[in-house]
């Protein structure tokens, strides 16, 4: 025991040496790595990806600052006949409505509810499917049932239909639709991530971190998350478009933003009335879902690529 | 080299059994369900300082020995006392405390190393568990003598489990299981996925450790050669039994088990004229499915000496000379030729 003693503090003072020599050496190395480091690095470099954040941003900045400069009364009702239904033009980009108000306000103000149903349903589905999804594939056994039969119960029914049940609970009005959006999406979320842990699980790493005493825990984070977390990342900026679908037919139902309040949806559906004469009313805010959620799957797209640490050029 | 016991064993597995269901019904596992029998009953004690090496075929329940001592999986029944503490009744706290003294190294370094972790996360993961060193430059700078001590570039720390070979990836597998120092390492085949040139400097790694640090292995392997090389003391397991146990030389010179006789004589040997003299004993049959073993001693369907009693009483192990234990009820020393000439039909 004493000699086992002895080599390690041998050990020690030799160890203790050797940096000195190799300072110079191990300064030259990179700084410490972390994941989401090389991510955004790999990142960088994916000129679509690069494009589509940029895009999203822009939405943003438009969407919050839009009381800032958008002249108030072009988004309000224009009651004189001729200003109604007018073609694109320098003073109105977009054209104007049935009721002369300015489409391109319109779009501007429908980004508003448009981007916050996108990320704040996805996101409340995506934490509430990562929990579920988590206990369901790590424990197994009962809770695997338990929480996937629950699942199969949700999925059962029409999504649509669903929501609209679950607004009729609890009331119709914008924050609701948040939450029925993002409640009710759990199912499928839960789904992917209960398959991307069971494959992930089965790999020695995960029994390495057990069999070195970590917790469920910092295994369920360190380990099993890192390693699932591209296709949900996909899923994710995926159903963010889903989402901005679902809250325009719930709009166009009467059950989600209050006219006169514009959402993307609410533009398209009232639009679709002068598709053939008007074009404009339903193509703009149109163009503006599409490339909105293209914008999201491309980022999808390209985080799915940066998190692949097997990618060269980090 | 004979190994000298001293002192208490560092690790004593009672009785150890691990069966596994085959079937669940949607209602619950049903009493009479199927069973893989994937170690039945075995007994042995690792010294402070020495390696065990425990050698079978694939499907004989070596690995599923080295989890359930790990408590990866939780035992059917029987003792692992590491310590002098039964690890299989060890709550979360005390098995926490335990896999500080115990570590383990695995056979698929590919897989063994979180592929979105760099080496220097790996390494100083276990550390980071058990709080040992909190102060992060401290700690890298250990790491960075860790990878040094197992002949990696101290300067890859930032690097990819993918951007090295396999036998460098086993090395960073070592040096995360010596982070902390552990009384015991259990290395379930650490070498068989290696290329024959990298096993050698892989086991002469870990017994260059072993001698600084005084760590006992517990060395699971299905190659003869690499468990002569490293091992103090060798157990044969056979479909979740343990057949025979001795110190090395002993095993090798003077097989007891009929098992072992047959395992030994199909070691080639690398002289033309020895290997083409030489007796093999050729056993008929492959071993029986884990699922439903044979009555009495497993080995009785294959075995070449099988009388009537072997189907019916297992055989227990028992003391065939000091320190040599063989389970079988006729068991005799039966030197293999090795570097005689024996010009023995098959």
């Amino acid at each position: 025991m004493t000699e086992k003693k002895d080599m390690y503090e041998k050990n020690k003072q030799v160890s203790a040496e050797a940096p000195n020599q190799q300072e110079e050496e191990l300064d030259s190395s990179a700084p410490t790595r972390t994941l989401w480091g090389d991510a955004w690095n790999r990142l960088r470099k994916n000129k679509l990806a690069i494009i589509a954040i940029v895009w999203i941003i822009f939405m943003v900045i438009l969407a919050l600052s839009a009381d800032l400069w958008v002249p108030q009364t072009l988004g309000k009702p224009n009651a004189q006949i001729y200003d109604v239904r007018l073609p694109m033009s320098a003073k109105h980009p977009f054209g104007t409505d049935q009721l002369g108000r300015d489409v391109l306000s319109r779009v501007i103000y429908g980004a508003r509810i448009s981007l916050a149903v996108g990320v704040l349903a996805t996101a409340i589905s995506t934490v509430i499917g990562l929990v579920m999804g988590a206990i369901a594939a790590y424990y197994g056994g009962i809770w695997d049932t338990i929480i996937m039969r629950l699942a199969d119960i949700f999925l059962a029914f029409p999504y649509t239909l669903f929501v609209i049940a679950m607004l009729a609970v609890i009331g119709p009005g914008i924050q609701n639709v948040f939450i029925a959006i993002g409640i009710l999406g759990w199912p499928s979320i839960a789904r992917v991530f209960r398959s991307a842990i069971l494959t992930v699980k089965e790999n020695d790493y995960v029994d390495a971190a057990r069999s070195m005493g970590a917790s469920d825990l910092r295994i369920i984070t360190r380990h099993i998350f890192p390693n699932s977390v591209a296709s949900i990342v996909v899923y994710a900026t995926m159903n963010i478009g889903g989402a901005i679908l679902t809250e325009s037919a719930l709009s166009y139902l009467g059950m989600g933003v209050v006219p006169p309040d514009p959402s993307w949806g609410s533009l398209i559906e009232a639009g679709q009335t002068y598709l053939s004469t008007e074009p404009w009313l339903m193509i703009m805010p149109g163009l503006a879902i599409l490339t909105t959620v293209l914008a999201f799957t491309l980022l999808g797209d390209g985080l799915r690529d940066a998190l692949d640490v097997k990618m060269k050029d980090a | 080299m004979t190994f000298e016991k001293n002192g208490e064993p560092l690790l004593r597995v009672e009785h150890l059994t691990k069966e596994f269901p085959v079937e669940s019904g949607v209602f619950g596992r049903r009493a009479n369900a199927k069973r893989v029998h994937a170690v039945e009953d075995i007994s042995f004690d690792i010294y402070p300082g020495e390696t065990f090496g425990l050698v079978g075929e694939s499907g004989c329940g070596k690995s599923t020995t080295g989890r359930t001592i790990m408590r990866l999986h939780n035992p059917t029944s029987g003792k692992v006392i590491f310590d002098g503490k039964d690890v299989a009744k060890m709550k979360k706290r005390e098995l926490k405390e335990m896999r500080r003294n115990m570590q383990y190294i695995f056979q698929d370094p590919q897989a063994s190393l979180n592929p979105r972790m760099t080496i220097g996360e790996i390494v100083s993961e276990p550390l980071i568990i058990h709080n040992v060193m909190p102060d992060a430059k401290k700690r890298m700078d250990y790491v960075r003598e860790l990878l040094d001590t197992v002949g990696l570039n101290p300067e890859h720390i930032n690097r990819y489990p993918h951007e090295f070979s396999g036998g460098q990836r086993q090395r960073v597998g070592i040096a995360r299981a010596f982070a902390l120092h552990p009384k015991l390492i259990i290395c379930d085949e650490p070498v068989s996925a290696l290329d024959v040139s990298i096993q050698a400097q892989v086991l002469n790694l870990l017994s260059d450790l072993q001698k600084q640090f005084g760590t006992a292995y517990l060395f699971i392997a299905h190659d003869l050669s690499v468990v002569q090389h490293i091992s103090d003391r060798v157990a044969v397991m056979y479909l979740g039994h343990l057949m025979e146990y001795s110190d090395w030389k002993t095993l090798y010179d003077t097989p007891y088990h009929p098992y072992t006789q047959s395992l030994l004589s199909a070691v080639p040997i690398p002289d033309p004229d020895v290997q083409r003299s030489r007796k093999r004993i050729i056993l008929r049959g492959d071993p029986p499915s884990p699922i439903d073993p044979p009555t009495g001693c497993p080995f009785h369907t294959r075995c070449p000496i099988a009388k009537d009693v072997c189907s019916k009483d297992v055989p227990e192990l028992r003391e065939v000379a000091p320190g040599h234990f063989c389970a079988c009820h006729f068991a005799e020393p039966n030197p293999i030729k090795t570097s005689s000439v024996d010009l023995g039909t098959k």
